[in-house]
């Protein structure tokens, strides 16, 4: 079962129809009790760091933080994994999880335009089991101003303007920038693999 | 590298797909749902459907169009027409799109922009913008102006002024169809594309007049686009998004491949 969580940020409905297509079980949660007996968690995100706010008010980042203590597999996507850093210029006064310990920054506005749209490549960086069967170079669909700097978690870089994360991962907790359920065979395939990381 | 974006649309009436040239002569083209699909198989970037179906009765139909449409769609799918409120557009995002296209509804109360962007994000609202030279003015391009009602109505503003003013108000991108080039075939209109790219910081979608591999270069080059839009092209056969990028490809011009 993957629970897939609901914060009012942006829509749910293409990560969870993404996750059913590829037969998963989905469950929506809206409150911290139900992530406590999590086995699996998805942490979608589109739109405003701010909005990781709910997060807090409604004690999810608690629970997902219990979660992830007890090595529950996470995936965020796009500013579900802009959350897992230490914060965001985009909301300075919101933390994030703080999982990894950057900052997450606007891109320069001087040279493209920003935000960053479209299908943009996927470069290698380390080996993960989030990117098996996927060859360095493939396409993925990209929406978004705000990315987290390369660290030596990043497993996948992207390149606009300079090279940013565009995937990350230690041990079970995972972050994607780019939106895995809109990058056709190639972001199904990296969904596919989170599942079978986490046999949910 | 980031890529240029080949968009398919799909214009439906009463749930069907239709074609129009320069805005009438309406001609069956098939199923959305069907066609969607189609086209992301054959290498689509996007997909762009817009209803053009003026009955009240007709709201229900497309929501569920969109959703049999956005079903097993997993590349961006972007809706548009008669999306007039907030509830109108969550209606739609609830039955799958990913994006809402504004016209008309904008330029009547601009707010809406920032409403649908403070709840969804900016990158999920699309100004759509149709455009015609103003052939009068001294400068016909960075003059033309924005036209309402499939083209009647002059909305009393200027293209460029008011892709910028869209851009302050939260949208995340510009669809520019130019009511010259639509349903010609004879080319984008690149000149007034690259005047509405270079002066917003937010990509550019070119519409209206795609004919050949030809005109989605120019458009790409000359055109400043970041995405192109064509619907006719695509459903009578007469080329795949993949061969379209293949031959665009050969001439450097960056595109999702293999797709």
């Amino acid at each position: 079962m993957v629970t897939v969580v609901d914060y009012k940020a942006g829509n749910l409905t293409s990560v969870v129809k993404a996750l059913r297509f590829l037969k998963a079980e989905v469950s929506v949660a809206t409150h911290a009790d139900t992530l406590e007996t999590a086995t699996c968690i998805v942490l979608p995100g589109v739109g405003h760091f701010a909005a990781t706010a709910r997060l807090d008010q409604s004690g999810m980042t608690q629970a997902i933080r219990k979660a992830i203590a007890r090595g529950v597999p996470f995936l965020g996507i796009c500013v579900g994994m802009q959350w897992l850093f230490a914060g965001s210029s985009e909301a300075p006064h919101q933390p994030g999880l703080g999982y990894f310990s950057q900052q997450v920054t606007r891109f320069p506005s001087n040279q493209e335009k920003v935000p960053h749209v479209g299908w943009n490549q996927l470069e290698f960086a380390a080996d993960s089991p989030l990117l098996q069967g996927i060859s360095s170079g493939e396409h993925a669909y990209f929406t978004h101003a705000w990315r987290a700097p390369v660290t030596h978690q990043t497993i996948a870089t992207t390149r606009y303007i300079e090279p940013f994360a565009a995937a990350c991962q230690h041990r079970r907790v995972c972050g994607v920038q780019f939106h895995p359920e809109k990058s056709s065979t190639t972001g199904l395939k990296i969904l596919g693999n989170f599942l079978e990381m986490s046999t949910c | 590298m980031l890529t240029r974006r080949i968009i398919a649309c799909l214009d439906v009436r009463d749930g069907r797909v239709v074609k129009g040239v320069q805005f009438v002569d309406i001609i069956d083209a098939g199923d959305p749902a069907e066609l969607a699909q189609r086209h992301a198989a054959g290498g689509a970037d996007e997909i762009v459907l817009l209803d053009i179906t003026a009955s009240h009765e007709g709201r229900a139909t497309l929501l569920e169009t969109v959703r049999r449409t956005a079903e097993q769609l997993f590349i961006p799918f972007t809706v548009g027409g008669g999306i007039r409120t907030l509830n109108d557009a969550s209606a739609v995002f609830d039955a799958g799109a990913d994006k809402v296209s504004l016209n008309s509804a904008a330029l009547q109360t601009p707010e809406l922009i920032t409403a649908i962007g403070a709840e969804y994000g900016s990158q999920a609202v699309v100004v759509a913008i149709d455009a015609r030279r103003d052939v009068q003015a001294e400068d016909a391009v960075r003059s033309a102006r924005v036209f309402t009602h499939g083209g009647r109505r002059d909305a009393g503003r200027t293209v460029v002024e008011w892709a910028c003013e869209a851009e302050r108000r939260g949208a995340g991108e510009i669809l520019l169809t130019s009511m010259d080039a639509d349903g010609t075939r004879a080319g984008f209109d690149c000149e007034l594309t690259a005047e509405v790219s270079r002066a917003v910081n937010i990509p550019v979608i070119a519409s209206g007049g795609a004919g050949s591999i030809d005109h989605f270069a120019d458009v790409f080059t000359a055109g400043c686009a970041d995405a192109a839009l064509a619907a006719s092209i695509f459903h009578f056969g007469v080329s795949s998004a993949r061969s379209l990028k293949e031959q665009l490809a050969a001439r450097q011009i960056p595109v999702r491949l293999p797709c």
